[in-house]
């Protein structure tokens, strides 16, 4: 079908230029502050982890 | 040796600004829902299945914080068109057809679930079935938002206009008007 075919030549073209926007996003330096919220997301676990929460497997 | 599922968040923190900033075409507003969708999957890490794929288990906190929000405030970002397009670098278009800024433009056109469907399956490489498992919808819905958000953009961008096309390839542009591809100079 030439439907088809050029369905699929239009979506080549798309991907194409989709993947090279995302990848733009991707290479984009990701900010301190997440890194700082997971470290303190951390912090906050080993402090009030003292209690058995059922989890376990803290140390093998 | 850990075993905390938490440990490879960090490693999909790209992945999902991207993705945020795909869905809000706004930094602020994305790394906000990054946040917390970080704090939500810390808090319920339990609910994450080992082995499966983190990233989409993420992704999916995220659009649901997104979506919720979006009910929520009733309203879309106003000068999201404007945000997404001025806030990246154009950057030299060497072996594309389109320049990048035509391509941002027609792709913020979508609406939130065509891009968020096009940039999981066209840009992230999720299957269908994952997608529409981040997405939470049929696979069937999300084939059907492709394929819409695909058509979209081929008609925003002209696509089928097959002489314009080529026409923006500079390499095609150097063959039909005699100059040399690629610039080597003797």
């Amino acid at each position: 079908m030439v439907q088809s075919r050029r369905n699929s030549k239009e979506s080549e073209v798309i991907d194409e230029n989709l993947k090279r926007v995302y990848q733009d996003m991707l290479e984009e330096q990701v900010p301190d502050r997440f890194l700082d919220l997971i470290a303190q997301l951390r912090a906050q676990d080993d402090q009030g982890s003292t209690g058995d929460d059922g989890k376990g497997g803290a140390s093998a | 040796m850990s075993s905390d599922p938490r440990d490879e968040i960090v490693t999909h923190l790209p992945a999902l600004r991207a993705f945020a900033f795909s869905l809000t075409r706004n930094f602020a507003l994305a790394d906000d829902m990054v946040q917390d969708t970080l704090v939500k999957a810390w808090t319920k890490i339990n609910t994450f299945e080992q082995g499966t794929n983190m990233r989409a288990w993420l992704f999916t906190i995220l659009r649901n914080t997104y979506y919720s929000n979006r009910r929520k405030a009733g309203r879309e970002v106003s000068d999201a068109e404007g945000v997404f397009t001025e806030s990246l670098s154009e950057k030299p278009a060497h072996d594309g057809r389109l320049q990048m800024n035509d391509f941002r433009r027609a792709f913020v056109q979508l609406t939130d679930e065509q891009r968020e469907a096009l940039i999981l399956v066209g840009a992230q490489g999720f299957s269908y079935e994952e997608a529409a498992e981040t997405c939470g919808v049929a696979v069937g819905t999300i084939k059907s938002r492709v394929n819409r958000a695909r058509a979209r953009l081929a008609e925003l961008l002209e696509l089928d206009d097959n002489d314009k096309l080529e026409m923006t390839d500079q390499a095609t542009m150097a063959v039909v008007t005699g100059a040399r591809a690629g610039g080597a100079l003797g």
